[in-house]
């Protein structure tokens, strides 16, 4: 999220949209009716069901899975036609005005620089026309033919609202309600706020989803002000945790990114992370990244890394694809590449796309650990249910680990919401039986291959013996212990220009500021810096004061980066640093510094005359409706079909589905076709449950005891599916045998001309836990990845159903 | 369900006594608003885990309203109405079901046992389990349908308001849970006036006949509703539209009750008769069997 949760309730409008949060996020869903109860704000959904969100909203517009970016795009048309725009925002603080490169070009649903032999772009041409002193071109009159705005005016000018309720199946005056209503906070004073989550994410086109709606924003001037921003509601309790921390297979903490193999030294490595600004006097904060890298190098390897050895370049893994992404993991063990698998707070079984691949993977390996506090489906893939998992363990010879971990309630600790809050929580009970927590199981196993490798030497020792491990209990270190490490210290005196002492050796920083790229100071993760301070545990603050009741409680827990509670609040106020809200501003310029309810995002100095744009960690400083070669489909997000879809893309056939998503040679036969499956299907969480946890919780199996489909009350008519009736749901991946619910609230959409059913599968049921059994809805799911994040697309795919006799038990 | 020595009792069932008051209590209410509820069974969950009620896991049985009814062990329960409005578009109705707790509550005028039902001086009605015979007047005398009769001990259940927390001066398990401010619990005066401002909000927003419903028929009740259609409460799951208490009941607590308690006084005389003629009735293993397995697993269900 760019702002708090409690923050919400300053919006004026409120879009759920790519996700149902009244579902998902119950809790934080609050704050939506607090603008609703308390600031008169309007609440709409745009949702293939009509949800729970729904239930509350003032506004439903219905929408066809996995057409946002074409629902979006045509809002982007409607503001610029109706001059529904925030222009000094837009004019000062995005990239509107800067000129692109003559080469570049869009046509037929393939920007330039597109490959048939390779399947891919060469995207030097989605670049800034730079000129001679090095910077990007630019016309503020927004008359030059290749500046960003008219770019952008003529890649949406496809997009008319009859193209919109064409593609995605939303009746036309429902669109224009929903345009009206976004175009209502384009006054400086008013805001949207967006509240997404997996319903954007999980598609092929699952970031251009969520970059659609932030140049929306952008376009609005609602990002960095009260009530506004791109809020992404995240799954998990410690999920953005995951993020920051750096869990995906390319990236290091802080969103360092992992050197590929043709970084062959520290200096080649560095060339392509100098983030040099594209326009005069901008900050380009990354620039400093190196300071976080050599520190994060001297927390990992301490002593060993050092300037003589590159900080111990050498001692990290090298990428020799983009990433080893689950999918990509996966697909590797279904081809006996990987054998080995250590599975922590993780069930793929259930989680991952298309059930039988996975289980077969599973089946391949010589060896599984899981760990994890409940016996999950995946720890028992070897298990025969019949249908729900037609394993033979005869056939397998996985030798399967169950490790069991104390759970969050178990332990110390901190978790990272969505609002990039790190609220340190108390071990409330013992864990039950053998069960220890993960820090203590992940030592173990550390210590015995530190033991082997000292004994027997091996190819390359040297990372995991240098490995830095000063711990009180090396086979147990403690959370504070970890925490502190995180946040980092320095390992030297340091001393500031002047020759004055600034950090004494061994001191806790108190931010990322302090970090050196010397070698002095050593940090896990950069903008974690600040929590754990010689002040003490800044993360279990529980100070819940709130300057004009705003939403910010700065004094509450820690929120990175730097406990900024809005990001990119110097975008709260205008070009001379008047707050565009004087009711409800951030910060403001006084004369001499920034000022106000937040840390400011941007140096507390700087004259707003030297014009310094907010968007600092952009090399351009401003926030980009073109966003250049940052994402692997195009500068702009353009509509294109699901990889299942039970039509051709309306706009460019030829080119139907994302070129570049990713899909796995060997998947292409478990893909559907509309003739024998001719339904669009998506998948979803229910509030009464947690993803497969709370199925083992007696209480959410009351709630919600079985897995169901629900179908509209047209479609179920002519299928003779009466409620409550058991159907077949099939994929080309598979069946599943499950109950109907028979609803008002999905209605047939006409696509293209053609009426158009969508089926909704809630995802919660397995073979383990209280509730009762279930297949699973990624028994039907496609093994097909986002282009840039390879997040599985769960929303929209093809199926059929067909009314069905009672599965035998 | 318990008989609360911190709460005073305005009156008591089958007993023409008004028990002594030691403290002024105000009226308390839950207020209910629809309009802001988003069905997430927090206040059922809640529920359970502080009445410590565990009913059956039921079947699905195509609707999220689940179990699928109210029963010994499910107090409260919401229910979900898809509903489409006079412009045609859908609007997916949401209804925490549960004892309204009534100024004149029909089941304590129906209640033939002495203190099996009664009500506290701040207007919560609650069910005195001791004191129960399961006969199951209750069940007729209430207009909403709430009380159930347990198959395991014969005796009735329902919302108890929370008695116990309320009596510390805590709101009831639901209210506590709920995420979105759709329970609020205070006086009645003060869920009257938040209800006053919502309906407000509610007219601006288009619901023109939005408001409160706290039926006369029933002298008014503890738990009112927002509802966004006040003028058609049936279309919230059978929410009735002018409920009071069956004639039947208002005729029991008149020349019925006489007879019914001769009735019950010969009942008593034939029982003594048989037992001198005929001994006592055993208790047989099928008996002891039958109420084994109505406790096991299955609660009071």
């Amino acid at each position: 999220m760019t702002n708090t949760w409690q923050d919400i309730k300053n919006a004026n409008v409120i879009v759920v949209m790519g996700g149902n949060a009244a579902e998902a996020h119950p809790c934080g869903f609050k704050w939506a009716i607090e603008a609703k109860v308390h600031n008169k704000a309007k609440l709409v959904v745009v949702d293939p069901r009509f949800t729970r969100t729904a239930s509350v909203a003032d506004l439903y517009a219905p929408i066809r899975p996995g057409t946002d970016i074409a629902f979006l795009l045509g809002v982007i048309r409607y503001l610029l036609e109706n001059d529904a725009i925030q222009h000094e925002y837009v004019r000062a603080f995005t990239n509107a005005s800067l000129i692109v490169k003559e080469s570049y070009g869009f046509t037929d649903g393939l920007f330039s620089g597109w490959s048939t032999d390779k399947q891919d772009y060469d995207r030097a041409s989605w670049a800034y026309d730079v000129g001679e002193d090095g910077f990007a071109k630019s016309d503020p009159t927004f008359q030059h033919p290749n500046c960003v705005m008219n770019l952008l005016k003529a890649h949406v000018a496809r997009y008319t609202p009859e193209m919109v309720s064409r593609i995605c199946g939303t009746p036309k005056d429902a669109f224009l309600q929903v345009c009206a209503l976004f175009a209502s906070t384009s006054a400086p004073d008013k805001a949207l706020t967006s509240m997404y989550a997996l319903g954007w994410t999980q598609h092929s086109v699952g970031s251009q989803n969520v970059r659609a709606m932030a140049m929306v924003q952008l376009l609005l001037g609602n990002i960095g002000v009260a009530g506004g921003g791109m809020n992404a509601l995240r799954g998990h309790s410690n999920i953005q945790g995951l993020t920051d921390i750096g869990l995906l297979s390319n990236l290091m903490p802080g969103y360092l990114t992992l050197g590929r193999d043709f970084d062959t030294s520290f200096e080649e490595y560095m060339k392509t992370r100098l983030f040099k600004p594209q326009r005069a006097g901008q900050t380009s904060y990354w620039q400093n990244y190196k300071k976080f890298f050599v520190s994060f190098q001297k927390s990992v390897y301490g002593a060993a890394a050092t300037a003589e050895n590159d900080w111990a370049y050498d001692y990290l893994p090298k990428l020799d694809v983009p990433g080893y992404d689950i999918l990509r993991a996966f697909d590797m063990m279904h081809n006996g590449k990987i054998n080995g698998y250590i599975c922590q707070g993780f069930n793929p079984l259930q989680s991952f796309p298309n059930k039988k691949k996975i289980r077969a993977a599973l089946g391949k390996l010589k060896f599984l650990v899981v760990m994890d506090p409940l016996e999950t489906e995946t720890a028992k893939f070897f298990e025969n249910h019949g249908d729900k998992n037609p394993s033979d363990p005869s056939k397998i010879s996985t030798e399967v680990f169950m490790l069991p971990t104390s759970c969050f309630a178990e332990e110390d600790g901190s978790l990272t919401n969505s609002s990039r809050w790190i609220q340190w929580h108390w071990k409330a009970a013992e864990p039950p039986g053998e069960a220890k927590p993960d820090i203590a199981i992940m030592s173990g196993i550390y210590s015995r291959m530190k033991a082997m490798y000292a004994k027997d030497g091996g190819a390359f020792p040297d990372p995991i013996l240098n490995l830095t491990w000063n711990y009180t209990n090396p086979d147990s270190p403690g959370p504070d212990e970890i925490a502190k490490e995180i946040n980092g210290r320095a390992l030297q005196e340091v001393k500031d220009a002047s020759g004055a002492v600034t950090l004494r050796a061994g001191q806790l920083l108190d931010g990322f500021a302090q970090l050196r790229d010397d070698g002095s100071t050593a940090c896990g993760c950069w903008i974690y810096s600040g929590m754990w301070t010689e002040r003490g545990n800044i993360m279990a603050r529980r100070d819940a004061t709130d300057p004009r009741e705003q939403g910010l409680a700065p004094n509450w827990a820690f929120a990175w980066p730097a406990n900024r509670r809005i990001m990119y609040n110097r975008a709260s106020a205008d070009a001379n640093g008047k707050p565009w809200n004087p009711k409800k501003p951030l910060i403001a310029w006084n004369g001499s510094k920034w000022d106000g309810i937040d840390v400011p995002d941007f140096a507390p100095t700087s004259n707003p005359s030297a014009g310094v744009s907010p968007f600092i960690m952009n090399q351009d400083g401003l926030g980009r409706l073109f966003t250049l070669a940052a994402l692997r489909e195009g500068p702009f997000p353009e509509h294109y079909e699901p990889m299942e879809s039970p039509v051709l893309n309306s706009l460019h056939p030829k080119v139907s589905a994302n070129p570049m998503t990713r899909v796995f040679p060997g998947d292409r036969a478990d893909f559907g076709t509309v003739d024998k499956f001719p339904f669009v299907a998506t998948t979803y969480r229910l509030t009464e449950h947690f993803h497969y946890w709370t199925k083992h919780a007696k209480i959410n199996a009351i709630l919600q005891p079985e897995e169901f489909i629900e179908i509209g009350e047209v479609l179920a008519k002519e299928k003779g599916i009466a409620n409550g009736d058991w159907v077949r749901l099939s994929s080309q991946r598979g069946f599943v045998i499950v109950k109907a619910c028979v609803t008002k609230r999905l209605k047939p959409m006409t696509v293209d001309g053609k009426q158009t059913h969508t089926i909704g599968f809630p995802i919660h049921w397995g073979f383990t836990g209280s509730a009762k059994k279930g297949f699973g809805a990624n028994t039907l799911t496609p093994f097909v990845g986002d282009a840039n994040t390879e997040t599985p697309e769960f929303k929209a795919f093809l199926v059929n159903v067909e009314k069905t006799n009672p599965p035998v038990a | 369900m318990a008989n609360l020595q911190s709460l005073d009792i305005l009156r008591s069932s089958a007993s023409t006594e008004t028990p002594s008051r030691i403290r002024e209590q105000p009226e308390v209410a839950k207020l209910i608003d629809v309009s802001r509820c988003i069905g997430c069974k927090a206040c059922q969950a809640a529920c359970m885990e502080w009445n410590d009620l565990r009913p059956e896991m039921e079947d699905f049985t195509g609707v999220y309203d689940n179990p699928s009814d109210l029963n010994p062990s499910t107090w409260t329960l919401m229910r979900f109405t898809e509903w489409e409005n006079e412009a045609g578009n859908l609007e997916w109705l949401i209804r925490k079901d549960g004892c309204m707790h009534c100024s004149d509550p029909g089941c304590l005028k129906a209640c033939p046992s002495p203190g099996a039902i009664v009500q506290y001086s701040n207007g919560i009605v609650d069910f005195v389990s001791e004191n129960c015979i399961g006969c199951g007047y209750c069940v007729k005398g209430c207009p909403f349908n709430i009380p159930r009769i347990s198959t395991a001990d014969s005796k009735a259940y329902k919302c108890t308001l929370c008695s116990d927390r309320v009596a510390v001066g805590q709101a009831p398990a639901c209210a506590k849970a709920c995420p979105t401010g759709a329970i609020q619990f205070g006086s009645k005066s003060d869920m009257q006036e938040l209800a006053h401002e919502r309906i407000i909000d509610l007219n601006e927003r288009g619901f023109k006949q939005a408001g409160l419903y706290d039926p006369e028929g029933v002298g008014g009740t503890h738990v009112m509703y927002v509802l966004h259609h006040a003028d058609k409460p049936q279309i919230y799951a059978n929410l009735p539209d002018k409920p009071h208490i069956s004639r039947l009941v208002q005729l029991w607590k008149g020349m019925f009750k006489p007879i019914a308690l001769a009735g019950l006084a010969f009942t008593a005389v034939a029982g003594f008769f048989h037992y001198v003629v005929a001994g006592p009735n055993e208790v047989q293993p099928e008996d002891e069997e039958h109420g084994r397995k109505a406790l096991d697993g299955k609660d009071r269900a």
